[in-house]
């Protein structure tokens, strides 16, 4: 393999996280207001099943993505409707949500099965894409990929940076504290799920008019993408960066076991093909690993170097969740 | 700014909280608002506040104009802000984010101009704030100095505060009431809420007393302690004497045991406790009282040294074997962690019993519940499920649940928040216990609590444990002075 391939393998690694970095980022938005949208495995399959429908017929890629994300918004707003106002379980509805979303992607798809469409294609950056090694990773993507790295930056500097994204943080924290403050606690919880939503919702077409064309029902390999997702955004710590990182983790991996195949013949196809979804399993353990009261118990048996060495680490990898996720407000 | 409460009412469900309560606070005074858990000063607070909407025919004037506040927005506009009986921060960002989070403004804040303002203020008022570190690294009292500011700075002119003396150190204490006292000098209007005397003679102009939801009367200096007792219960009520255990065999003794966290380590303590005996834990919350209270119940494990319960060597072990050789620990969040919301009190009784085989006998179940609910005096059914009871039903329902016999009882602020006959009664119980042969450790914010319940006391400061002080031998001042970190040398000496 030269160093040629291994770029351009590189540079469709990030190209292939651009659906699942939209997906986390809305996740993330969503839950760090509060609200777990636990639709997003449907969303996503119905959105890019709805994008792609919607981009054949009008033959308009643009109207495709925006389909894609109303409706990430409408399944968005259901969810918030149900946990805000009615003030249901999050849990419950979203899965049945991901379930019926997923259901009536395959049902209503069956016409566009394996039709070819529109699909984006690579924008080379002028002067930019001639940069050697980062000219071929990041200059020459499509426009949908060149969105999802603008997406994360802006993302982080809403939330850390921004007067509003302060007050985002302190709903997932304490909403009552954010009330006080002058703030319309569910007001703001529906807006951010619902453009949460619309993010997840970009997800689907960036698959279906992008990296992966077209719409193959039940065998496009996107069932269970939302749920590795989800891991992600637990992953990443409900930090846009951190989750960014595990999106991209994810893409090597799968990227990797493409590659390696032909090296490890005697280890067969499949299991390369699925080893990224437990890999991802055990990351997620890893990182939170430092919460369980055995491995306190296993620390403090260590000598003090040891002891010390292990708590940093920890610390450094543990995230805690928004303290009042999933929990409705009520003014008394 | 003045501040008058026209009958206001307010009713949660079938609670009545505020019963037609009519006050005029003027401008530049303090007004106390003193009564019992419960009283309902909460609720007259959150009324005036914004938080909660009193019921309908309530009125709020202010300099003469009747308004409606119908959200704290509102109330912040009006000048008027409220610090919350819980504090109402965000603890796992820093003190700056704490500060800007609400204040209005453009898409960036300005941070570095924030980060003066805030030491700005500490500065005036004498608060040591450093705006990057963390929130859930201070304490209570920096916590509350934290939201004064950040009220005052928005422009409140009225400052409510809701039970801000409970869980802040003897120094604290001091500096918060001279902070106040300093107020009405520029016009504001300060409401300080409290269900403790003391408080509120020292601090206010007037005070005025509600008992259960109504507004018993208002006093003047000078201050009659026997008027206001009689006011608060409609009856005298005393403490009684302290009484002094008698101590039996070892339970517990700790040889040079060291421990830490993420934030905090203590070394080497010593220390032997005897059945019978009330040990009494004094500190400002998170100086390491938390940490040894885990400890001794086995949840935590020591970092080096031994740890036996009665002369049985248990260093190491899990929470289960220190459970089966008698350790009880009840944790300071009841219904986090202690009780189960949902569950009705029949229900915790079957579970607390551990039954053997898999169905539950309702029938004895609920016998044994109607039993412990007579003899531990709970205002509740067998079928009331906890959260509906209130704290002091709730901290009753929990010592009923203690099993028998018992070596070792570990409390966190047994008595936190509750009314004071509730007090008393649980600390009856508890003694019956030590007269049984169990031994008490307990942490309490309230130093007179600590005084008057405990044997001997361990004063922990920033990780620094004290020798085990005689409660004869001390007294509040020495131990507030202990606690804000002076005199270790000479009198407590450290724990090695
Ligand atoms: N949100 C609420 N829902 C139902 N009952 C409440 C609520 N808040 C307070 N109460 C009840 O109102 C009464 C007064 O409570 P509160 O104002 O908190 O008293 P205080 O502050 O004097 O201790 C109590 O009986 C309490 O149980
Ligand atoms: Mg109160």
């Amino acid at each position: 393999m030269t160093v040629e391939t291994i770029l351009i393998g590189l540079a469709g690694v990030l190209a292939s996280a651009a659906p699942i970095i939209f997906a986390v980022l809305g996740e993330t938005l969503s839950e760090r207001a509060g609200v777990i949208n636990l639709s997003m495995n449907g969303t996503i399959l119905l959105s890019a099943m709805g994008g792609f429908a919607v981009a054949y017929n009008t033959d308009n890629i643009v109207l495709g993505f925006l389909a894609g994300m109303l409706i990430g918004a409408l399944v968005a707003l259901i969810v918030a409707f149900t946990s805000i106002t009615l003030k249901q379980s999050q849990v419950a509805v979203g899965f049945v949500l991901a379930l019926t979303c997923r259901d009536l992607s395959y049902f209503l798809g069956s016409p566009y099965m394996g039709v070819t469409g529109p699909r984006l294609h690579a924008i080379q950056i002028p002067i930019l894409s001639d940069i050697p090694i980062l000219g071929v990773l990041f200059f020459r993507q499509d426009i949908i990929t060149y969105i999802s790295f603008i997406a994360i930056v802006l993302t982080w500097v809403w939330i850390f940076r921004t007067r509003p994204g302060l007050i985002l943080q302190g709903i997932g924290e304490k909403p009552a504290a954010v009330f006080i403050r002058g703030s319309n606690v569910n007001l703001l919880r529906y807006i951010y799920t619902i453009i949460g939503g619309a993010l997840i919702g970009l997800a689907g077409p960036a698959f279906s008019l992008a990296i992966r064309a077209g719409w193959m029902g039940t065998i496009s390999g996107l069932d269970g993408i939302g749920w590795i997702a989800l891991s992600i955004t637990i992953f990443g710590g409900w930090n846009p960066a951190r989750a960014a990182f595990g999106a991209y983790l994810f893409a090597l991996l799968q990227w990797l076991g493409l590659v390696l195949q032909p090296v490890f013949t005697a280890v067969p196809s499949q299991v390369l093909q699925v080893a990224p979804f437990p890999l991802m399993i055990l990351t997620l353990l890893l990182v939170n690993i430092g919460n369980a009261e055995w491995v306190e118990r296993t620390l403090a048996a260590m000598p003090e170097s040891t002891r010390k060495l292990f708590a940093k680490l920890l610390r450094a990898m543990r995230a805690s969740p928004p303290a009042a996720l999933g929990v409705p407000f009520e003014r008394d | 700014m003045n501040v008058e409460l026209k009958d206001i009412n307010k009713h949660f469900g079938k609670v009545h909280a505020n019963k037609g309560i009519n006050l005029n606070i003027p401008s530049g005074t303090i007004q106390g608002i003193l009564g019992e858990n419960g009283a309902g000063k909460s609720t007259l607070m959150k009324v005036l506040s914004g938080f909660i909407q009193a019921d309908s025919d309530s009125e709020i004037i202010l300099d003469g104009k009747t308004v409606t506040i119908d959200s704290p927005a509102d109330a912040i506009r009006f000048g008027i802000g409220m610090l919350h009986q819980d504090p109402l921060d965000f603890p796992p960002m820093r003190v700056l984010d704490n500060f800007l989070l609400g204040l209005p403004g453009g898409l960036f804040p300005n941070r570095k101009k924030i980060a003066q303002d805030i030491n700005l203020l500490a500065k005036e008022f004498d608060f040591s704030l450093d705006p990057e570190s963390y929130v859930d690294s201070l304490t209570v009292g920096e916590r509350q100095q934290l939201e004064i500011i950040r009220l005052l700075w928005l422009g409140a002119r009225v400052l409510i505060l809701d039970e801000p003396t409970t869980g802040i150190s003897a120094l604290q204490k001091e500096k918060l009431f001279a902070t106040l006292k300093k107020l009405p000098e520029q016009a504001m209007t300060v409401i300080f809420v409290s269900h403790k005397l003391e408080d509120v003679e020292s601090l206010c102009d007037k005070v005025a007393v509600l008992r259960a939801g109504e507004l018993v009367g208002e006093l003047k200096p000078p201050y009659n302690t026997q008027k206001f007792v009689e006011m608060m219960f409609g009856k005298m009520i005393t403490l009684g004497e302290r009484q002094p255990s008698q101590t039996g065999e070892t339970i517990l003794s700790l040889d040079n045991i060291s421990l830490e966290d993420a934030r905090l380590k203590i070394k080497n303590v010593n220390v032997e406790i005897k059945a019978g005996e009330v040990i009494g834990l004094a500190g400002m919350e998170g100086s390491g009282q938390g940490l040894f209270m885990r400890a001794c119940s086995g949840l935590m494990r020591t970092v080096g040294g031994r740890i036996q319960l009665k002369g049985q060597d248990v260093t190491g072990k899990h929470y289960h074997a220190f459970k089966k050789a008698g350790v009880n620990f009840l944790p300071a969040a009841r219904l986090e962690e202690g009780l189960i919301p949902g569950l009705s009190l029949t229900d915790h009784f079957i579970l607390a019993e551990q039954p053997k085989g898999i169905f539950i006998d309702r029938a004895a179940g609920q016998s044994l519940a109607e039993d412990r609910i007579k003899s531990f005096n709970i205002r509740g059914t067998p079928l009331s499920t906890v959260e509906s009871l209130s704290g002091g039903n709730q901290q009753r329902a929990e010592l009923a649940l203690l099993q028998s016999p018992l070596s070792l009882i570990l409390l966190e602020h047994p008595t936190r928040g509750l009314d004071i006959e509730s007090v008393i009664y649980i600390w009856a119980k508890l003694k019956e216990r030590c007269k049984q042969g169990a031994a008490i450790i307990f942490i309490s914010s309230d130093l007179d609590e600590v005084l008057q319940y405990s044997d001997r006391i361990l004063v922990f400061f920033n990780g620094n444990v004290s020798t085990p002080i005689d409660t004869h031998k001390t007294s509040v001042t020495e131990l507030g002075q202990l606690m804000g970190g002076k005199g270790w040398t000479e009198k407590a000496g450290k724990n090695a």
